[in-house]
């Protein structure tokens, strides 16, 4: 072991949890790039300590392969994590619940950095739902500190609960730095199976035994909230309004009292299940209560519930925060009677200045040939995905139809397709196509559907920062291997001077009554700069 | 001591790298730290922007409180605007010159120009012209860097180690020469204000 280290690190709240999860005797980090958990296992994978250890830090194919391979090494009695955005657990939720049900060995830890605001995501969910849908506990920083903290603790709570245990944190926690103070380092485990040989089998004699043993662990998971340090209670003399508050939302509340001398009794929510009876005590010595929590009105709808007992509430649903939206210090002072307005105002001439694609991408040239190949034919179709690419909806390009979620424009051209349109085009990229793109695709081959699928591979997950993909090298093989037709598989370099030639490709294939797909192929622009350094 | 910060510009342009040396050097000089920053969608060529905020006290939000920033530090004429709702009463906003145009509708320097003879404490110089001129045009944030360390209570020696420490990795020369660039930019600051004052 060693001792205690002084000077804390500068940290991201992501590379808090990841060099906690390090520090506690870490076997194996899993998981898929996705804004703002991305940077969790970089730092692992960048971590001298991981290479030494042999921890596993390779990029998953998505969310769902991540989380079994996580279930996998606790099923081994080893600590393992996984890590990935908001919409990456509807992914893996089916391993997710029923992780729960099996429960766990080694230690195992689920990681979901939610996006409220949707700087970088589709939709704003969040994931505290989850861990109640799947009866498990969560613990959810509001510092970069905590985020060290509960990382390093909740192996062991794993453990102890044999259930695996969510972290959740925010954009705003995951993408900002504080220095961080390091736990002694724990030594890794040793592969034990588990003593109960059905654990793991979830026959359906023995997923009812195991269901019944998850809902009684549910009274202790409430003790444990109640006893927990993550939960507290402030005294305030002003009883006129009492203060449920969770997440970063403790951090505004801080920022406008100027530290933990409030004037309100508050109650602060970090390890869930919610602290029943510590809201109890608070609704019964305040007039009303305001609930501050980052993301939905999680803990506002459980007291609002559907029989009005005369308890007042106040927050997002009641409109005293905003019901969308990261909340900030400004929208928490202004829900408490504060003067938010600001001195300055921006100036009329600022003009909006949305992300666009970098000079020299191959994006550029395939949404070139694409839109010329389409030119004139108004009844076409084009469905896209997650990634770099969804910019092809803007302006100078205007290309694409669809953008819903990761793997969707296969088969929702499919269905086009299904409905009678034509052509219909499929553009998706080689890390989405490996992450949901390949079952889509054997739908689409299992009935010749008459798609043109358009894999522009960059050879890397570029949008979360040019991350390897686990397509390089054998997309080709991949495609063909599913049972596409060679006469109607192509590889093109979308460069200027293929223009002509690609667009050729793609009206002879757009005029197929089958499925094609058309392989674009150039490497990213930033990892081309990234790997030059 | 407490310094809150904006730091702005467009995806690309070095912004991190100005937060993070602001950020290393507080570490050092035992101040506490937090930065908040953008990743992910909007890096591709859009607005980001930075939180940067220093202190000899614990320091509780992540993100700056409207209309209490001491600082707006832009690398890009018009983004320093966007965020001019943080700027304290007595705040600086601090830009580069040089726009960054990649959108069609960029507004003309003039009115620009004019937004910022608006705000009663500003400094807008031509980063770029000084770092290509000091034989780095790369190193423009770090001009800015040095604009601004006039004003945060800070010796600059630290943020000149920081600087240091942060380029040696591609070779002394490089490292002495964003050194360079940074006392530049901090002596423009310098002049701007005296002759304000003068």
């Amino acid at each position: 072991m060693t001792a205690l280290i002084e000077q804390g690190t500068l940290l991201l709240g992501d590379e808090a949890i990841a060099q906690a999860a390090l520090d506690a005797g870490l076997s194996g980090a899993y998981g898929y790039p996705g804004t703002p958990s991305t940077e969790i296992i970089e730092y692992i994978q960048k971590a001298p300590e991981a290479l030494a250890g042999n921890v596993h830090r390779e990029w998953s194919a998505n969310e769902k392969t991540a989380m079994e391979e996580a279930l996998g090494m606790s099923y081994c009695g080893l600590r393992s994590m996984v890590t990935m955005k908001h919409v990456g657990l509807n992914v893996a939720s089916d391993a997710f619940v029923n992780s729960a049900i099996t429960g766990v060995n080694g230690g195992m830890l689920v990681v979901v950095a939610d996006d409220p605001s949707m700087h970088s995501s589709q939709n704003e969910q969040d994931s505290r739902y989850y861990a109640r849908f799947a009866h498990v506990p969560l613990l959810e920083p509001a510092s970069q500190q905590e985020a060290y903290d509960m990382t390093y603790a909740a192996f062991k709570m794993s453990e102890e609960l044999a259930l695996p245990v969510m972290l959740r944190l925010t954009t705003r926690l995951a993408h900002s730095r504080a220095e961080v103070r390091r736990q002694p380092v724990l030594p890794k485990g040793k592969v034990v199976f588990p003593t109960n040989k059905r654990q793991f089998i979830l026959l359906p004699a023995n997923a009812r035994r195991n269901y019944v043993a998850l809902l009684d662990k549910q009274v202790r998971l409430r003790s444990l909230s109640l006893e927990s340090t993550w939960n507290e209670s402030y005294d305030g003399t002003d009883k006129s309004c009492g203060i449920i508050v969770a997440g970063v939302a403790f951090n505004y509340l801080k920022e406008i009292y100027g530290g933990t001398q409030f004037p309100h009794p508050v109650v602060r929510v970090s390890q869930y299940p919610v602290p029943g009876e510590m809201i109890t005590r608070l609704a019964r010595e305040c007039d009303e209560l305001l609930v501050i929590e980052e993301g939905y009105p999680f803990i506002e709808e459980m007291l609002r519930g559907i029989v009005d007992m005369g308890l007042k509430v106040r927050g997002r649903l009641s409109g005293a925060l905003p019901r969308t939206g990261e909340l900030s210090p400004d929208s928490v002072g202004a829900a408490l009677g504060f003067d938010t307005a600001a001195h300055f105002s921006v100036p009329d001439v600022v003009a909006m200045r949305p992300p666009s694609l970098c000079k020299g991408c191959p994006h550029t040239d395939s949404y070139l040939f694409l839109n010329k190949a389409l030119e004139n034919r108004a009844m076409s179709r084009v469905f896209s995905d997650i990634g770099c690419y969804t910019l092809g909806a803007l302006p100078p390009f205007d290309a694409i139809n669809s953008c819903v979620d990761m793997g969707a424009s296969i088969t929702m051209a499919k269905g086009a397709a299904d409905a009678g349109v034509r052509p219909v085009v499929a553009v998706i990229g080689d890390s989405t196509f490996t992450h949901s793109g390949i079952t889509g695709l054997l739908d689409a081959i299992y009935e010749n559907s008459p798609i043109t699928v358009l894999i522009l591979d960059n050879e890397a997950t570029a949008m979360t920062g040019a991350q390897d993909s686990i397509a390089t090298g054998r997309l080709e093989r991949l495609v063909l291997g599913l049972g596409v037709d060679p006469e109607h598989f192509h590889v093109v370099t979308p460069l200027k001077n293929q223009h002509e030639k690609n667009v050729e490709v793609l009206e002879r294939e757009l005029a197929h009554e089958g499925t094609s797909v058309i392989i674009s192929k150039r490497v990213c622009i930033q990892a081309t700069k990234r790997n030059r350094g | 001591m407490k310094c809150d910060l904006i730091i702005a510009g467009v995806g690309g342009q070095g912004i991190i790298s100005i937060a993070a040396v602001l950020a290393q050097a507080a570490i050092d000089a035992r101040l506490y730290v937090k930065q908040s920053e953008i990743h992910g969608m909007a890096q591709r060529g859009g607005a980001v922007h930075s939180h940067l905020r220093l202190s000899s006290n614990p320091i509780a939000s992540d993100i700056i409180p409207l209309k209490s920033a001491d600082m707006i530090l832009s690398v890009e004429p018009m983004e320093a605007l966007r965020y001019l709702p943080y700027l304290s009463r007595e705040g600086w906003a601090i830009a580069n010159a040089t726009p960054f145009e990649n959108i069609g509708n960029y507004p003309s320097m003039d009115t620009i120009r004019a937004a910022y003879d608006a705000l009663p404490r500003h400094i807008l110089f031509d980063a770029d012209a000084l770092a290509k001129e000091l034989g780095s045009p790369r190193s423009m944030n770090m001009a800015m860097l040095g604009a601004a360390s006039h004003f945060v209570e800070m010796p600059p020696e630290a943020l000149a180690k920081a600087i240091h420490a942060r380029f040696i990795s591609k070779g002394e020369r490089i490292a002495e020469l964003n050194v360079t660039i940074f006392h530049a930019g901090r002596e423009v600051a310098k002049k701007a204000t005296e002759k304000s004052m003068a």
